[in-house]
């Protein structure tokens, strides 16, 4: 007997953080962690009673935090509790201490209550099973706001435990097709931080380490979007290290290098952020109480995670990589020792990055090669460190051919490979992507990096790549997008507006070279908007092929390589 | 050769007229047509040393006046086609008030001055295609003028030939050319074709409009012919003078149509700057309508900071955006405006570097893609490859330092071949597929629509400035 799927399971899975779905993160369902995962990934799941605490907002020792934990509460409370108690903040290995308390009472007496009502009910194995994962549920998301302060825990739990029993019914009715919905769940992409959601922006800005004032001059249609000022981050951040204690320095370093535009490429992104995760890792220990490995370092990587967020929004590739890992947390097993588990985390990083980024680099460039003839022009745009090695390893070939690079404002990214081509002797011809349409004529190929393919055939890649594609297709050049199958994500999207990132406002008014511009002052200026777009879709239809390692597919093969590959990295 | 010396003397150039008038009417006395070779030579020399001079005919201050401005051009001086059509349509107008004329065909040698001076305008500068527009629109003017002086004066002739001789059936001639005249000078209507059935009415309306010419004789014939020039050159500059008015308020005539195009809470966008859409805009606004304006920056110049700059001190909500964004916001946008370099006779447009993106960008959503174009800017040419052929190269400092690429940089004086070749053209050629309307001074219009309206304002022995090199 399979009762029809409509009930809370959905909104778990929604729940769950951008980098989450997978089935034993399903199971084990920590709402909490899925709040932490950062600001672009809230909800308002059943659970959202719980407390919505990050781990991140450990870190306020300070006064100022305090301040902001109790207005917090407080907000809570008169919101929906009325029995809990605004305190400060306490002792910090006092509060540990007692959320473990807590945790553990809360451990005990919640399943029973549960346990009663559902044997009521008929148990079948389907709902022993869904039990048992409602157990576990329960169990995490009592577990991770460990430090939260007393009151605001025992509330929260009076009601936690409450609304189980409440929706136990439905839990009841969840575990019976549980197998069969999981897949399509997983499937479901989280919803993303919209930031014109005033609520949600304030829990997220309390959390956040990296202090943020909203912009001024803010661009209506991205009210959806972060948009924050700019300038003073760096400093702030690099004043407030010793404050932040949790914070391994590995990630800071890099959301540092994230927030000052050190590191733009979307692969070195990546791997720079998981060779921080594997010196977390590293250097983690279990705290002496009792939490397992897996708990306690899937916090920490939260944390992480949502600091780097705030530094500089992850790009898709990032989260499927943080997916990634996180599912090898949950993978790990009891039986495994700490240094054991450790050892096999960070070689599974290794080997994530070999495979799915180095050796998936070098597969594309042998497949990419083949396309790449005497005689040609190809056409790039920006700069891509894939399309580079593509194009160093044709020249390599000696096949004889010119290269066409367009750039942009306001990164010009070009320049830089156009510095790298030229050393190497290959003949390139420079341009801006306005002139896209003269140097078209010329062109016989076009080659594009791609920041994600999603998985309705559509490039999220570089603001103007969509340009460029639009005009090859107009003149009918073939044009090939490079993108390893790690950046794919069962995401579909149909403009760039709805998600995207924001880059800063005040570069778009320099314009090189001048030295008074005429927009010096536009902050001042309430009816002007600088927009400084940094990724835009390119429609499938302007794509004739996409190269991944997996070999040549045309953009409606997306969807296939997410389902049968994405799931590959998670599962194994 | 001392024709040439004396060819700026009027009186000299009536002198040879009168003597070669007197060889044709001895000729025709005599029975016999000029003897070869003398007469013949006589007058065949006479035509040629008018055509040799005819270059030399300029005064002086005109020529420097000339060369000044084909300096201008040479070097780029001057910047967007309106300063340039009104500078040239100036200049042109200095030319003629000095430029002596000779009794007959008057309007020819205008033309062949004016045609000379603009060949060389065109080729100083061959991409601001505004000049070639308004040396046809001036030749166009001088035929315009002469074709209603002559069938003014034809008419008025025919007349007073209807009073000397009465055997004849001069009705008919005159009808005939009252039938030219109307052809000539006014727009087919039903009216007109009416007219044709009743040439009583017409050739009495002429009769009355030509009272001036009819009283000639003979004697008078060479001050009546000296008045005749005199008008023609009036008639033709004070035409001229409507025509830089035109241009002078090309702008204001194509801002008034904005409201009609414009509503509330819309989203425009455009890319890089251009007097006639700041103009547009704000007329808009100043009508109350509130609405957004996107701004493409339009490298690798910038002038959309220029341009939202001007929009914000007008109180309008404008977005600057990087050119590369514009796809990306092209979604949301409900109309596109934008300026014009020039726009070709089958509808197409030379315009500004990156609209061709915008254009297709705009295609793709099925965004309106509106052209603001004085009728300056109308060219009777049809492109041909115009990408390249009307396109100008800038220089490649605008987009790289010289500094740090400088020795692989394609400098065209280079032994071995260029590592590196920047282009930075100014101009995208937008063909009339994606040209949704027209807006000009006098309405909207469709690009399939552009030959027509090209027609009323150009004649179509002008389209070839060039001459041909005579040997």
């Amino acid at each position: 007997m399979i009762p029809p799927a409509r009930h809370a399971s959905d909104n778990l899975s929604r729940a769950v953080g951008m980098a989450v779905p997978t089935v034993s993160q399903l199971r084990v369902h920590p709402p909490v962690d899925s709040l932490q995962a950062g600001s672009y990934a809230l909800s308002d799941s059943v659970f959202s009673a719980s407390p919505t605490r990050s781990p991140s907002s450990r870190i306020g020792i300070d006064g100022e935090f305090s301040e902001d934990s109790a207005n917090w509460i407080k907000r809570d409370n008169s919101g929906r509790l009325t029995a809990a108690v605004p305190t400060g903040v306490p002792d910090l290995t006092q509060s540990i201490e007692a959320s473990n308390n807590e945790n553990n009472g809360e451990v005990v007496g919640g399943p029973p209550q549960k346990n009663s009502k559902l044997l009521k009910a008929k148990t079948t194995k389907a709902e022993r099973r869904a039990l048992q994962e409602a157990q576990r549920a329960a169990k995490a998301s009592a577990k991770a706001p460990e430090q939260t302060s007393k009151p605001e825990k025992q509330a929260n739990q009076k009601k936690y435990v409450s609304q189980l029993a409440s929706s136990s019914v439905v839990h009841e009715k969840k575990g019976g097709d549980k197998p069969l919905e999981k897949d399509r769940k997983k499937d479901m992409p989280p919803p993303r931080m919209q930031f014109d959601n005033k609520s949600w922006v304030e829990k997220a800005k309390k959390r956040s380490v990296v202090k943020q004032t909203e912009a001024r001059n803010r661009v209506e249609i991205f009210r959806h979007l972060p948009q924050y000022e700019r300038g003073n981050q760096l400093s702030d951040l690099g004043s407030s290290f010793f404050q932040m204690g949790d914070m391994h320095p590995a990630v800071y370093k890099v959301g540092l290098q994230f927030l000052a535009g050190d590191i733009m490429w979307s692969n070195t992104r990546c791997i720079s952020m998981l060779q921080a995760f594997q010196k977390v890792i590293e250097d983690y220990s279990t705290p002496p109480e009792r939490t397992t490995l897996a708990r306690d370092l899937t916090a920490k990587i939260n944390a992480s995670v949502s600091f780097l967020n705030e530094c500089r929004p992850l790009s898709i590739s990032m989260g499927n990589a943080i997916r990634f890992l996180k599912a090898r947390i949950t993978k790990l097993t009891l039986a495994q020792t700490e240094s054991e588990a450790k050892t096999s985390l960070c070689s599974d990083i290794d080997n994530y990055i070999q495979a799915k980024i180095v050796l998936a680099d070098k597969q594309i460039v042998i497949h990419a090669v083949t396309k790449i003839c005497d005689g040609d022009v190809i056409l790039t745009y920006g700069s891509s460190s894939l399309i580079e090695m593509i194009i160093l390893r044709a020249h390599e070939l000696r096949r004889q051919f010119r290269v066409v690079i367009v750039d942009s404002r306001p990164n010009l990214e070009g320049q830089q490979l156009l510095r790298k081509l030229v050393e190497k002797g290959l003949s390139c011809t420079y341009t801006h992507i306005n002139a896209v349409s003269y140097v078209m004529h010329e062109a016989t190929k076009i080659f594009l990096g791609a920041a994600s393919v999603l998985s309705n055939g559509t490039v999220y890649s570089t603001v103007g790549t969509a340009c460029i594609a639009m005009v090859a297709h107009a003149y009918h050049v073939p044009v090939l997008v490079c993108c390893e199958s790690y950046k794919f994500h069962e995401r579909v999207q149909l403009d760039s507006i709805c998600s995207n990132e924001l880059g800063d406002p005040d570069v778009i008014a320099k314009v090189p070279g001048r030295t008074n511009n005429c927009l010096d002052d536009w902050a001042s200026k309430e009816n002007l908007q600088l927009l400084n777009l940094a990724y835009d879709v390119t429609p499938a239809d302007y794509v004739s092929t996409i190269v991944t390692e997996y070999g040549m597919i045309p953009p409606t093969s997306v969807p296939v390589i997410v389902r049968e590959f994405g799931r590959e990295h998670v599962l194994i | 050769m001392e024709f040439r010396r004396g060819s700026n003397d009027d009186g000299l150039d009536r002198r040879f007229w009168g003597r070669s008038q007197a060889l044709w009417s001895a000729a025709k006395r005599e029975g016999r047509y000029p003897s070869l070779p003398n007469d013949l030579l006589y007058l065949s020399h006479w035509f040629s040393s008018v055509k040799l001079t005819q270059n030399s005919v300029i005064m002086p201050d005109t020529h420097t006046l000339v060369n000044d401005f084909l300096n201008k051009l040479k070097k780029r001086k001057i910047e967007g086609s309106k300063a340039t059509a009104k500078l040239t349509a100036e200049l042109l107008r200095s030319v003629i008030s000095q430029q002596r004329l000779p009794n007959t065909n008057q309007a020819g040698a205008l033309i062949h001055a004016i045609k000379a001076i603009g060949e060389q305008l065109t080729t100083a500068n061959p991409v601001e295609v505004a000049v070639g527009n308004i040396v046809r629109r001036v030749l166009h003017i001088i035929r315009e003028e002469d074709v209603s002086l002559t069938t003014a004066s034809i008419g008025g002739l025919s007349l007073q030939g209807l009073s000397d001789d009465e055997e004849d059936n001069p009705l008919v001639s005159a009808a005939a050319a009252a039938a030219a005249a109307r052809t000539t000078l006014r727009p087919p209507s039903l009216q007109t074709l009416l007219e044709d059935m009743t040439p009583h009415s017409a050739a009495t309306a002429l009769h009355h409009s030509s009272s001036s010419a009819g009283d000639s004789e003979d004697k008078t014939k060479s001050t009546d012919k000296n008045s005749r020039s005199r008008k023609l050159k009036h008639n033709v500059i004070e035409t001229v003078n409507e025509l830089i008015q035109d241009i002078a308020t090309c702008h204001e005539q194509i801002a008034e149509q904005a409201v009609e195009h414009i509503h509330h809470n819309e989203v425009i966008l455009t890319l890089g700057s251009s007097g006639t859409v700041i103009e547009f805009l704000c007329a808009a606004k100043e009508k109350k309508r509130s609405f957004r304006v996107f701004v493409a920056e339009g490298a690798p110049r910038y002038q959309g900071h220029t341009l939202a700059k001007e929009l914000v001190a007008r109180g309008l909500q404008t977005t600057v955006i990087t050119d590369s964004a514009v796809f990306a916001m092209i979604s949301r946008v409900n109309m596109v405006i934008v300026g014009a370099h020039a726009v070709m006779a089958n509808g197409g447009v030379i315009a500004p570097v990156g609209l061709n993106m915008v254009a297709l960008a705009a295609q793709r959503h099925a965004v309106p893609f509106v052209v603001l174009a004085g009728i300056h800017k109308l060219c009777p040419l049809y492109p041909h490859n115009p990408e390249v052929l009307l396109n100008e190269l800038k220089s490649p400092s605008e987009l790289l330092d010289f500094g740090e690429l400088s020795d692989c940089m394609d400098f065209g004086i280079g032994t071995g071949s260029p590592l590196l070749h920047v282009v930075n053209p100014a101009f995208d050629y937008v063909p009339p597929k994606l040209v949704s309307l027209f807006i000009t001074d006098t309405g909207g219009h469709n690009p399939s629509y552009m030959y027509r309206l090209i027609a009323d304002y150009y004649s179509a022995d002008d389209l070839v400035l060039q001459q041909r090199p005579t040997s």
